[in-house]
């Protein structure tokens, strides 16, 4: 057991590190995802094909095909992911800014699987809507912006903020990945350290690594639990 | 589009007009875009030479049947996995939500006519026996699959029990899917309207009987389709495999990378294979869902509000379920 | 494409004689249990009654063990091994192979899920905590792959002023080792699960230098000099041994016996010609086994 206090600050740092690349990626897929759902919902059907057809490939690809594309297959497009160096946001989490790209590709990676997953629930929230509203909105002029806009966002955002959450949450969990794809010092990576380069005992780094994922996932979880409770007790 | 959406009126001929130009110019620039930004630098690093495809597309290369061979083996891999892995996970899955419901309605059990003291440490172990399962399954949803695969391959050698790689993996897979299906199961159990559960009581069938004969088959055909969506997650996980050295699509893969040195290629066809195996299943669980909710139409079958009917005309011709 | 073709014949050939050998034509040669005697009880008398053996080798290693397109593993590490299991009198085909790739090499040789490991498995201290080691049976160095007109870095001090990227493998020696160097894991570090994708990394410019043993770096230069050299010379010594369990010490013995009469009758040199040694390397003279 004592791994868990000698190594404490690789687990922290570990903890850190996957904090801050699900913090990125859960905005980044968020912004994505929301254009991606006023793509597959526009009137324009050539739009609306872009958006199915995104939603399609990602959705049915693993992610670590998606990890693969974006560590190499960026590379031979001749890019770093340089565009993720945004100022402010880089000193504030250090690897943004990295002369190394493989932070910045796994956050394309996750910030492009996710994304899928979060414009079906931003779009199972807009189908929550009744029918009657947008209907009405319609007959009252409203254009299709101003119809989202002022009618069906505002009352479908609260049925697609369960949803969202347990996409978030699979996304902090399918952020273990990253550490097979060049990003050293994450949580899952660690492990991998640990019990195999360092050969310290398995099932206290087992538990120290799980209590890392756990802190993120579990009470995102409760809270989500709450709201779906007391969104079903509001209907 | 012969169906319209609640979302804007039927475009008329001036706007049909302008989002046809509009569409023409929008194409034209993108692909304009793909050539230079994708084709042009994937061209110049010779990433479209046949030396790098021909083995995967030509078929008188004469590696290419060699490679398919491979391909396929990794790819029985991966849907034997997959297969062992659902058929593990539904068992297990269903197990858990009887048993979690079963408990639940035993700490709500007053055990009347027992003294006093055993009815209170019945209803103490039953209570203690329930929040163990529910902490089972928090622990369970929230880790991710990688590091509970990772887990199993390398704890259960510690503790002197080793299988083969397949087993590992399905051993993994099987712990984090049985319990998103308990869950999938439970929810749909206690969705359906209280009456169930007091008329199978009212007609003197135990709680078990009631589960088994009542909840549970209503429970089954109203997550039909989520269950065969998470049967694409099975599918989609496999490919963890190759953490722990099992000879999956994506490992079969990363040998042939070794010889041939065509990463990019070999990913594009595995990708491929993915999308198409994972497209047609969510058709089916699309399909599936139609049938449902356009099946019988009992007063048993309580057909969860019916889909939402907003945007339901575009949800089924653009082909996603939701 | 050609060397895999080759390689296959070789390899369908050594099967033909071994089956040929199972015939009986040829007395002293022959495999089927019981075709030789062993001390009772030992893990080779064992094995050959088995008529069975699991090997534990890598399949992403070129020139040292790797999956061809045939499905089989090829390389230096599986002849050297092939030679130690003809000496059990098993035939070739009754081998499995296992994948072990580095991290787990220990594991699978504590666990008995394989019966002895040949898979660029250096030697040292730590390891032989757990397991034993017979041979060496080649003797290879770290070192450093650089683009062909990188004169930046000549050594792994290049590595300490904190700006030189490089890469390795998840869970190798060669990892651990230049991390003594490195100023700063979080920007300099990247960790893989295979060489391939540190050497793709360094052909795009996201990394400066891979590093590992000399003789897998040789592979890659082999197959593309116009891109890759080496900077500088080797820094560490890496001799490669066969991991077998740390009790058995019998067997242990038979494998040192046998790559002796391997680097006396030469088949230890035909190994190394027709795989690694293709890569350029000096083969040099055959390590001295190490009967610690």
């Amino acid at each position: 057991m004592s791994v868990l206090i000698d190594k404490f600050d690789v687990f922290a740092g570990g903890f850190w590190l996957t904090l801050q690349i699900c913090v990125l990626a859960a905005v980044g897929a968020l912004i994505l995802g929301a254009v991606l759902a006023v793509l597959r919902i526009s009137p324009v059907p050539p739009l609306r094909a872009v958006g199915t057809g995104y939603v399609n490939v990602f959705r049915n690809m693993p992610l670590t095909v998606v990890m693969f594309f974006a560590a190499f297959g960026l590379p031979a497009l001749g890019s770093n992911a340089d565009f993720l160096r945004i100022p402010v946001l880089d000193s504030l989490f250090s690897r943004l800014g990295t002369d190394l790209p493989y932070f910045r590709f796994a956050l394309v990676a996750l910030v492009l699987y996710t994304a899928a997953f979060v414009c079906e629930a931003l779009r199972s929230g807009v189908n929550a809507v009744p029918a009657g509203q947008a209907e009405a909105a319609r007959s009252l002029g409203l254009t299709f912006g101003q119809n989202l806009r002022y009618v069906v966002l505002p009352q479908s955002w609260k049925a697609s903020i369960v949803p969202l959450g347990s996409v978030i949450i699979a996304m902090i969990k399918n952020s273990a990945l990253v550490g097979f794809f060049g990003v050293v010092g994450d949580l899952s990576q660690t492990a991998d350290q640990l019990t195999s380069a360092e050969g310290y005992a398995f099932v206290p780094v087992a538990i120290g690594i799980s209590i890392g994922y756990l802190i993120m996932t579990v009470p995102l979880g409760a809270l989500l639990d709450r709201i779906e409770k007391r969104q079903a007790v509001a209907r | 589009m012969s169906q319209q959406s609640v979302l804007y009126d039927v475009p008329g001929p001036r706007q049909r007009r302008l989002t046809l130009i509009g569409s023409a110019v929008a194409t034209v620039l993108l692909l304009v875009g793909a050539y230079f930004l994708i084709y042009r630098p994937l061209n110049d690093k010779g990433q479209f030479s046949m030396e790098l495809w021909g083995p995967l597309v030509d078929p008188s290369n004469e590696n290419f049947s060699l490679v398919w061979d491979r391909i396929g083996t990794g790819f029985q891999n991966t849907l034997t996995a997959a297969a062992l892995a659902i058929v593990s996970s539904l068992v297990v899955g269903t197990l858990l939500a009887v048993l979690r419901i079963q408990l639940k309605s035993l700490t709500r059990r007053r055990f009347t006519g027992l003294a006093t003291p055993l009815s209170y440490l019945l209803r103490g172990l039953s209570t203690l026996l329930s929040a163990v399962t529910r902490v089972c399954v928090e622990v369970f949803r929230g880790l991710p699959v990688v590091i509970t695969i990772f887990f199993v391959a390398r704890g259960f050698p510690e503790f002197g029990v080793s299988f083969d790689t397949l087993w590992y993996l399905v051993i993994g897979l099987t712990i984090y899917n049985s319990v998103v299906i308990a869950e999938i199961l439970r929810s749909g159990m206690e969705g359906l309207p209280g009456g169930q559960a007091e008329a199978a009581a009212a007609i003197g069938l135990s709680p078990l009987q009631t589960t088994r004969m009542i909840l549970l088959p209503q429970a089954f055909r109203i997550m039909l389709p989520a269950l065969i969506s998470q049967l694409v997650v099975v599918l989609k996980d496999t490919s963890l495999g190759f953490i722990i050295s099992y000879e999956e699509t994506l490992n079969i893969g990363k040998q042939i990378i070794g010889v041939l040195d065509n990463p990019i290629q070999v990913y594009v066809v595995i990708a491929v294979m993915f999308i198409v195996v994972n497209y047609a299943l969510s058709k089916l669980a699309q399909y599936v869902q139609r049938r449902l909710s356009r099946g019988r139409k009992t007063a048993g079958t309580p057909a969860q509000d019916p889909p939402p009917a907003a945007l339901m005309s575009q949800s089924e011709s653009t082909g996603q379920g939701i | 494409m050609r060397i895999t073709r080759v390689a296959a014949l070789a390899a369908a050939a050594t099967l033909a004689l071994g089956m040929t050998a199972c015939g009986g034509d040829d007395a002293d040669e022959g495999t089927g249990a019981g075709s030789k005697s062993f001390a009772a009880g030992s893990t080779m008398e064992r094995l050959n009654k088995a008529q069975a053996i699991k090997i534990g080798t890598k399949f992403d290693q070129p020139g040292f063990g790797q999956k061809g397109l045939s499905g089989k593993p090829e390389g230096f590490d599986v002849e050297v091994a092939k030679i130690i299991v003809k000496e059990l009198g098993i035939p070739e085909d009754k081998i499995e192979w296992i994948e072990a790739p580095s991290k787990v090499r220990e594991d699978v040789i504590v666990n008995g899920t394989v019966d002895l490991v040949a898979a660029t498995y250096t030697i040292n201290d730590k390891r032989k905590e757990r397991i034993a080691f017979a041979g060496p049976y080649y003797e290879a160095g770290q070192n450093i792959m650089v683009k062909k007109d990188d004169t930046s870095i000549t050594g792994p001090d290049s590595f300490k002023d904190g700006t030189k990227k490089v890469c390795s493998v998840t869970g190798s020696t060669p990892a651990e080792e230049i991390k003594k160097y490195v100023k700063d894991v979080a920007t300099q570090l990247v960790l893989f699960d295979t060489y391939d994708k540190c050497r793709d990394a360094l052909k795009g410019g996201q990394v400066d230098a891979v590093t590992t043993d000399n003789v897998i770096l040789l592979g890659y230069i082999a197959k593309d000099e116009a891109s890759f050299k080496l900077a500088g010379e080797n820094f560490t010594k890496e001799p490669y041994g066969i991991g077998v369990k740390k009790e058995d010490t019998d067997f242990r013995t038979f494998i040192n016996d046998t790559l002796e009469k391997a680097y006396a009758d030469g088949s230890w040199k035909k190994a190394w010609d027709d795989t690694a040694g293709k890569f350029g390397a000096e083969l040099g003279s055959a390590p001295t086994v190490n009967r610690y």
